[in-house]
């Protein structure tokens, strides 16, 4: 199976691109695939101390594209999943390093090799972005219900249908329930309204994703979070399966299914 | 609807509306004032062909998913209201 390039980016900085992209990654592993994510962020890596693996790299991305290694050893494999590896970012470069055919040129050699390839893009929308989408098959943009994460959210997907990269898909980050409940803040509901792309997963506001970032350990490998439940869904649906959404109660666990994220008034 | 809360709704209210407001002027590059200069420059264009009522001429922005629309409902003034003569 040739692999499939999945980009997360998001415009804004700091709605979870990277905790979005290492819990990606770490659930598609933990379903028997083989995957490799890439840093995509040169001058800015992050993706490595998200996944714990910040002690291993020897060679990164401007090392493979610089033909100073061989892409097998920028390939760090992680110490928990057999079948995860992680590129890192380099720290002492910055984007101009890499080009978006770079970016093609490393992917398609990854291809006949890995099962996903996930790309985690730099907030912005200038050359980190435009590398980070050139070589993807599907991009999915993570946003929070709130007004310039949206606003942001609006122009990458703008930006992304012009590159004739779309039909993007959206992963609402952060929701908090007790707020949504009480009026204020913006519903997943309303966010789809706006932005006008497909959902593809609710991600609840969790203190646990703080701890489990301070330990190195993405969340999907706790089997009894919630917040790790809700990328495994995102996970199985990137794969093709329907996953119905989850309802969740103020304190972000999940009640029942959903069966009417996108019905608009009232049931 | 149950599922996240509808009942109630304050500030959220207010940034939905903020936000379409604005998500239109970001998708068009289009400000108020653009569109209202635009709509009196159609409206003379217009005029010079058919009798309209400027009061009753209608012309704004809406979308169909990510497609934005310039929609404009000019009722034309009828041959039967003109005056004879």
């Amino acid at each position: 199976m040739a692999a499939s390039v999945v980009t997360i980016t998001s415009g804004k900085g700091g709605v979870g691109k990277t905790t979005t992209s290492a819990n990606l990654a770490v659930a598609l592993a933990e379903d028997g695939f083989k995957v490799v994510c890439i840093d995509g962020d040169i001058g800015l890596r992050n993706l490595d101390v998200v996944l714990g693996l910040e002690n291993r790299i020897v060679y990164d991305l401007v090392d493979v594209v610089e033909n100073r290694c061989r892409i097998r050893q920028a390939m760090i494999r992680d110490k928990r999943l057999e079948e995860l590896y992680l590129i890192p970012a380099a720290q002492t470069r910055d984007k101009s390093a890499i080009s978006p055919s770079d970016m093609v040129r490393v992917c398609d050699e990854l291809r006949n090799e890995v099962d996903y390839i996930i790309i985690d893009s730099p907030a912005g929308i200038e050359r980190g972005f435009r590398n980070t989408i050139a070589p993807a098959d599907l991009i999915l943009v993570v946003t929070n219900p709130e007004v310039s994460a949206v606003r942001d959210a609006d122009r990458i997907i703008g930006l992304v249908e012009a590159e004739e990269k779309g039909p993007a898909k959206l992963i609402i980050n952060r929701v908090n329930p007790g707020l949504t409940k009480r009026g204020d803040m913006l519903t997943p509901e309303d966010v789809v309204e706006l932005l006008a792309i497909e959902l593809i997963g609710v991600i609840p506001d969790d203190e646990n994703v703080v701890i489990s970032t301070n330990r190195g350990q993405p969340i999907a490998l706790d089997p009894k979070s919630k917040t790790g439940q809700a990328f495994k869904n995102i996970s199985k649906r990137i794969q093709g399966q329907s996953v119905p959404f989850m309802q969740l109660d103020e304190k972000g666990d999940f009640l029942a299914k959903v069966a009417g994220l996108f019905r608009q008034g009232g049931d | 609807m149950a599922a996240w809360g509808r009942s109630n709704r304050q500030s959220a209210d207010e940034a939905k509306e903020r936000l379409k407001l604005v998500l239109i002027h970001d998708r068009t590059d289009l400000s108020e004032d653009e569109l209202s200069i635009m709509k009196n420059e159609l409206l003379a264009v217009i005029s010079r062909h058919v009798e309209i009522d400027p009061e009753m001429v209608k012309i704004s922005m809406s979308h169909d998913g990510r497609e934005q629309k310039l929609t404009a409902d000019i009722p034309l003034k009828t041959a039967r209201r003109r005056k004879i003569g």
